[in-house]
Order: C-alpha cells, then structure tokens, then sequence
C-alpha cells in the first residue's frame, strides 16, 4: 500500500492495513490494482490455493463482522475495503477474468475488449448463425429438425474444441508473460515481445469470448 | 457489549437463542417451550402473540394472523392466486400489503414485530436484563425488499438489528461449530413457507457460501393446502357442504391436515376427524403415508431444481459434496429425506433439531459481532443479480447472483440533452433479460447540474453490505460532491413510515404490557377456577361446611375480579382463593393417597 496520512491522527501510515500509532484501519486505495490489494505480482499464473489463502486472511482483517463494536468512520472503511477484496478475489480466481483484468492495467483500456469472431471462422459461423435460425423455426420432432439438431450438435463440440485450444494457447502467453516480467529487462526486444503478448492476449480473449457466447446459445438451443 | 440475541423469525414458529459458554442456547418460556408459533390475534382484550394467539385462528379465523412471513415486502398482486386461503382480510396501500385487524390495517412488518416483541420479551425475562440487539434470520432467497421489511420490524419492535442472516448460513455456522467439520456442504433448508439450497466450504473457521439458491414460496404451507383442498372437494361430495364458506371450519381443516402430516412422518397411517359446521356430523377419513406423498411430491420435486442450479452455480457436481444438511420442519418427512438422498448420493445429516439450528447459528452469528466468537467468519453471497433498465426495457447486470457480499459496482451516469437537471434509475433484482420480469426494487432520481449533453459525469456506487441490503450513494465526478440520494422501495414502507410506527409501536407499548397481564391473570384465573370447582366437586364434603362456604365466597369473588379489567384485582383475588383452598386441598391429597394405599401390602408402598 501506498504511504499516506492516516485518516484519524493525521500521521503517516507506514502499516500495510492499519495505521501504526492509532491502530485504526486505512482505507484501500482508489488506486490499488487487483494484484497488489491481494498482495501479488502482476503474473498470470497464480497458485488458486495460495490466492485463497490471502483472501481469507484479508476477509478476517476487513469483514465488517470485525468491526461491529467499532466508530462509524471504521465501519465504512471496513465495507468498502470488504467489497474492494472481495472484487479482487473473484477477477484473480478465474484465469480469464484475470487476464482481462491484467489487460486493462497493461493497456489501459478496460471496457474495450470487443468480442469478435476469429477470421478463419467467419463464413462457418454465418453459416451457423443461419442453421440455428433454421433449427429454431422448425418442428423439433420432425425430420428435418433432428438432422438440424444434429448438425449444430456437430458444430457445438466443434466449437468447443476450438475454445479448449484457444485456453491452451492462452496459457502458453500467460507464461510467456510471466516469464518475461521475471526477468524484468527492459530492452527494446524485450519491449517489443511484450507488445506482441498483449496483442496476441487480446485477440485471442476477444474471440474466446466470442466462441464462447456462441457455444452458450447453442447448448440453450438445443437443450 | 451490551448482549445480543439471535432469531429465528419464521414462518410458522420463532425461536430466540443466546450465547453461553461458547455454546447457543436456545431460550424456552416458563413451561419450557422453546418455539413461539407465529401467530398473531387480535382478542377481546387487544393482540396477543404466540401459544394463546394460536388458539384464536379456529375460533377468531378473521382477526389470527398467521404465515405473515409470505406477506414481507410483497404487494398485494404477488399473493393473488392464494388469497383465497386467507381468512383475514388483505388490502394494498403504498406497494405494500396490508392486514385487517378489527378497526386498523396493519402492514407486514407491524405483525412480525409483534413476534419479535414476544421474542425479545421472553429473552429479558429469561436472561434478566433488557435485550435492545439482535441477529434476525431470514430465508437465503430473500430479495432486498423482504430483507428490508425484516430489517424494518425489528426497528418497530425497538430492536437494533446489527445483522440480517441466512437461515442456511445460520444452520451452517451452527453445525460447523458441532462438527468442526472441513469441506463442502449442501444445506437444504425446507420450511414452513420457503425453501433454500445453500453450498458452503469450511475451511479453517471460515464459512464460505459458494452458491445459493431457493424459492421463497415453497414450503410446508404448500403441503397442508394440497390437503385442505383434498379434504374440501371430499367434504363436499359426501356432506354436501362448503367448508370455504366457514372460514372457522377451513382453519380446522387447515390445522388437521397439518397435523396429520407431521403424524405421517412417523407413522404409515392415520386418521383424519373434522367437525362439520351446521351440525352436519363429522368428517373422517384414514389417510396414508402413501397418500400423502403421492400428493407432496410435485411440491418436493420442485426443490430439487434450485439444488442443481446452486451446484452449477458453484461448479460442482453432487458427488462433489461431502456433507447434506437438512433444515426446517418439512425436512423431517421421510419423502423429502428420500429425495435429497437421491439428489446428492449420499443420506443427509439429521442429528442437528432441524427447528432450532437456525436460531442457534443466528446466537452464533451474534456471538461474532459481539467480538466473543473471533476464530469463525462467514463470507455470504447475494442471492439474485442486481441491476438497473436500460434502453428499450431490458435490464443491465451489475452485480451477479452468488458475488460474495458485501460487493459494490460503479457506473457512470450522464445526460442526452443540454441543460439536462436529472436522470432517473431504476433499480432491479433478478435473472431474466427484461425489466418486466424481475423484480422492481426501488427508483431514484439523480441530480445533473444543467450542462451540455455528455458534459456532466455523476458515478452512481450500488453497495451491498453484509445483510445483502443495497445502499446506494452518488459523487459528481467533476466536483467530487457526493448527493444524498432518496430511492423509493417499489415494495417497502418508507423512512417517514416506519418512523411513524417505531413511535406507535413505543405509544401503546405501555398499554400492550398492561392488556398482556391482564390476559395472562385472566387465563391463570380460569384454570384455577376449574380446579378449585372440581376439587370443591370431589372433597367438599370431607372440610367443614363453613369451610367450604368460604371457598365459594372467594370462588365468586375471583369471577367478578376475572370480569373486570383491573389485572392487580384479579391477582389478589386469586392468592385469597389459594387461601382459602388451602386446606382443602392438602385434605384432598392426604385422602387420594390413602385411598390409593388401599389394598396394598406394606411392603409394597416402603
């Protein structure tokens, strides 16, 4: 955390949590990211035991069960400090979730990601998209529509094949990405590998998510 | 820390438990009762809570309130298609359902708050001191406006609630602190009017809800119905008679078929005896166990659903959970125990009372924030997504169903057209893709100072807080000014409401303590008229006349004071009767054991 000036006695907060010479709790900063409120570097593979270990030793020091017999001011800090942790928990926890998240400190841009279809899928996907259309007007139980459901079971597993690819390739960058800020060059090379891990991050969150809603639709479909 | 009780504010019973020795205790009344039926009546002498207010619902049926629980935060179209069931009359003011008790309407959390007075009152007289806090439980799938009406009957009652609970977590907390259990359980809480499926890891002390899920209109209620409808339709092919013209007669129906339920969980038959109304006779019937869960079990299956959706909720499968834990009263029939082991794979764990855990882990709960209790913590989710409208009626998401709480989300509000002074929000909890169907929460309107469209940037933060209730607060983000903001329940009582009845509620207090003595003098004065006459009846002769004319003197003398409305009158009456009866009684007893000895050997009675 950040050094500031403790909001009760105006001293400066040299304690991670808590103020030293008062005791009170300090408010998590606006500008704490994820990674370091949990107490972790900016790396994409993280030990989910070890994330939740720090979750609950965070949620016993800020739950507002804690502070109950505190002031008000107390109590508020509490809260929101409860609600920024708990926030922080669920993007770290999920590996997707976490690299958006990493993303959006990286680049800067958060709610940027667009989903869009990958390239080489374009035309199979608008055929989809045509075949689903189809399936939904048709009589279920007739003929036709069980060789409909059929074909877009097909495309399904397809799709969902491709999507466990993509996570693959997703975490061979997310290891690329770590091992590049563990040896924290800074040279040009280096600068430009790690351009190409965030481009190619992007792309391939962009168009997971993408396959992803599409996967969801269908199995809605043909539930 | 002044102390802090834990409730269970139920549906059809109530309990109130407290903390000693590192164990919840639930606190029984003088005849060691441990549940207050949730039941309130408006008798002759004023309302009366619990036990003797369950006596009122055949014989005073339009003034007993009973399953108030259903009415909290609801308007009057949410209960349509069952208002038949109730014999007292409902009505709608403000979004909110009101009840009709003799000359006055009553909202929802003005009944609970009487059970909850009943509750706080046994505690003070239980634990000798005055209880002003508590932790009062409520179902897992409670939306925000039924915790806010909870949370706005213990205001009424003159409780600070310092937290709203779920009765699975509450069940959890205490189980987990029995078994000092690690791993994931299922708690399947089935009621008397709701049900709730709740997954929980344990893990070093800390409680960690995964997923919740549940239906807040399903529970035993919904079984004794499909037996008062059985019942009708029988009375009225054989007796030609419609019970449902005597509400009188259909809480006897009610009652009897409630009973023979819980009967039929120990037993594989039983038999069924309603008084007609009109001298027509009687009804009876045998029923079987058989019978009755070909009946329940479209209502048991339909709790099998939320399980699963909480189990893809939290990732898991049901082979997944180590533990099933069975809450609530319904949870005793053998169907219900047959169902959730099929469910889950394995036979759940019922050593815990299923009536009384929750008001135990509330006590648990209240221990915690109390700072007695500080190796456990239990981490909550919301139950339902939380979002607000947008274009074209659909609802945006901004905090998800099962977010741990408490859990806040920004957004960002600004204007469409210059000069521009408000934007209004409308706030929405549930699942579905459209407005129309979720659940309206409230509506506010926020203040833009007049700029060009797009200029001004209000950041609006929904916050909800360890109860699961949402706060909402606004900063203009150029000025960094934050608004007070006033939101308007859709389905809620407002501040100025509420205050008005904390006010009253203090107002008649005074009377309501005076109208409850003079109750309960009037009940001990009855009973020990009875068994005054009867011994009189039995041993009158064996006490000299003089006696015996003095005992009557006394007896007509208490029956006046029983009349009238002095309850210090009747008081001292009845200690002058105790009196006089005095020997009486003891010659009655030296007699009854002398004629007992009778016939026996002394070697026998030594």
């Amino acid at each position: 955390m950040a050094r500031s000036m403790c909001w009760h006695c105006q001293s400066e907060v040299t304690g991670e949590y808590f103020c030293e010479r008062c005791v009170k709790v300090q408010p998590v900063s606006k500008e704490t990211d994820y990674f370091t409120c949990l107490g972790f570097p900016r790396r994409l593979t993280l030990d989910p035991k070890k994330l939740e270990a720090k979750f609950y030793e965070l949620s016993r020091t800020f739950h507002p069960d804690f502070y109950q017999t505190k002031s008000t001011a107390e109590q508020t800090i509490s809260l929101s400090n409860a609600a920024v942790l708990n926030t922080a928990y669920r993007t770290l926890r999920d590996p997707i979730q976490r690299a958006e998240y990493l993303l959006a400190l990286e680049t800067g841009s958060v709610k940027d990601i667009r989903t869009s279809p990958p390239a080489d899928l374009f035309e199979e996907i608008l055929e989809l998209q045509d075949t689903l259309e189809e399936y939904r007007a048709s009589d279920h139980g007739s003929d036709q529509g069980h060789r409909l459901r059929a074909v877009l079971q097909t495309e399904q597993e397809a799709l969902e094949r491709r999507k466990v690819e993509m996570e693959s390739q997703l975490r061979q960058l997310f290891a690329d990405w770590d091992k590049l800020q563990d040896t924290g060059e800074a040279t040009s090379p280096a600068k430009a590998e790690r351009n190409r891990i965030l481009k190619q991050m992007r792309d391939l969150l962009s168009h997971r998510t993408y396959i992803n809603n599409i996967v969801n639709d269908l199995a809605a479909t043909i539930a | 820390m002044a102390r802090i009780v834990g409730i269970d504010l139920g549906t059809t019973n109530s309990l109130v438990a407290y903390m000693k020795d590192g164990q919840p205790r639930i606190v029984p009344d003088r005849n060691g009762r441990t549940m207050v039926p949730s039941v309130v009546a408006l008798a002759d002498n004023g309302l009366i809570v619990g036990n003797s207010a369950k006596e009122h619902l055949t014989r005073n049926p339009e003034r007993t309130v009973y399953s108030v629980k259903r009415f909290m935060g609801k308007g009057l179209a949410d209960i349509q298609n069952e208002l038949t069931y109730f014999p007292y009359q409902l009505t709608e003011t403000g979004g909110v359902i009101r009840i009709r008790l003799g000359q006055k309407n009553y909202s929802p959390p003005q009944i609970s708050a009487m059970i909850l007075k009943e509750l706080k009152l046994r505690a003070e007289t239980y634990l000798g001191e005055s209880i002003t806090k508590a932790v009062i439980t409520v179902p897992a799938y409670f939306n925000d406006s039924q915790r806010q009406a909870t949370k706005d009957a213990g205001l009424i009652a003159g409780l600070e609630v310092l937290r709203i609970i779920n009765e699975p977590t509450a069940a959890a907390l205490a189980y987990g602190l029995q078994k000092n259990t690690q791993g994931t359980i299922a708690v399947y809480d089935f009621g008397g009017g709701t049900f709730d499926i709740s997954i929980l890891k344990l893990k070093d002390g800390i409680f960690e809800v995964l997923a919740t899920n549940g239906d807040t209109h399903l529970g035993g209620d919904d079984l004794d119905r499909l037996l008062v409808d059985l019942f009708v339709a029988e009375i009225r092919d054989r007796h030609e008679i419609d019970n449902r013209h005597y509400p009188d007669h259909m809480q006897a129906v009610r009652l009897e078929g409630e009973r023979a339920k819980i009967r039929l969980s120990d037993e594989l038959k039983t038999e069924i005896t309603i008084e007609l109304p009109e001298d027509k006779g009687r009804f009876t019937r045998e029923l079987t166990r058989d019978q009755l869960e070909s009946l329940a079990i479209s209502v048991i299956e339909r709790t099998l659903t939320p399980c699963r959706m909480a189990l893809k909720d939290a990732g898991l499968n049901p082979k997944d959970i180590d533990e099933v834990v069975l809450v609530g009263g319904s949870t005793r029939m053998p169907l219900v125990r047959q169902l959730v082991e099929a469910l889950f794979g394995k036979p759940p764990h019922c050593h815990l009372n299923p009536d009384e855990v929750v008001a135990l882990g509330a006590a648990v709960q209240a221990d915690i924030l109390s700072g007695g209790t500080t190796d456990m913590l239990l981490l909550d989710v919301t139950p339902l997504s939380l979002g607000i409208e947008t274009m074209g009626g659909v609802m945006s998401s901004l905090i998800r169903r099962n977010t741990t709480i408490p859990a806040s989300a920004k957004e960002m509000f600004t204007t469409y057209v210059d000069g521009q002074t408000g934007v209004d929000i409308h706030i929405l909890q549930g699942e579905r893709e459209l407005v129309k169907d979720n659940r309206s929460l409230a509506r506010f309107r926020l203040k833009v100072p007049p700029l060009p469209a797009g200029v001004p940037r209000i950041e609006v933060t929904f916050l909800i807080d360890a109860n699961g209730i949402l706060n909402v607060t606004a900063t203009d983000m150029r000025t960094s000014q934050s608004q007070s903001i006033e939101v308007k329940p859709s389905y809620g009582l407002s501040d100025m409401e509420v205050e008005k009845m904390i006010e009253d509620s203090f107002k008649f207090a005074a009377e309501d303590i005076g109208a409850r003595k003079l109750i309960e003098a009037r009940l001990d004065a009855e009973s020990l008229i009875k068994t005054t006459d009867k011994s009189l009846a039995e041993a009158g002769h064996l006490v000299a006349r003089e006696e015996a004319d003095a005992i009557r003197m006394a007896l007509s003398q208490l029956s006046t004071a029983k009349d009238g409305t002095d309850f210090r009158a009747i008081r001292a009456r009845m200690a002058e009767l105790e009196q006089a009866a005095k020997h009486l009684n003891a010659v009655m007893l030296d007699d009854s054991l002398k004629r007992g000895l009778q016939g026996k050997k002394v070697s026998d009675v030594s």
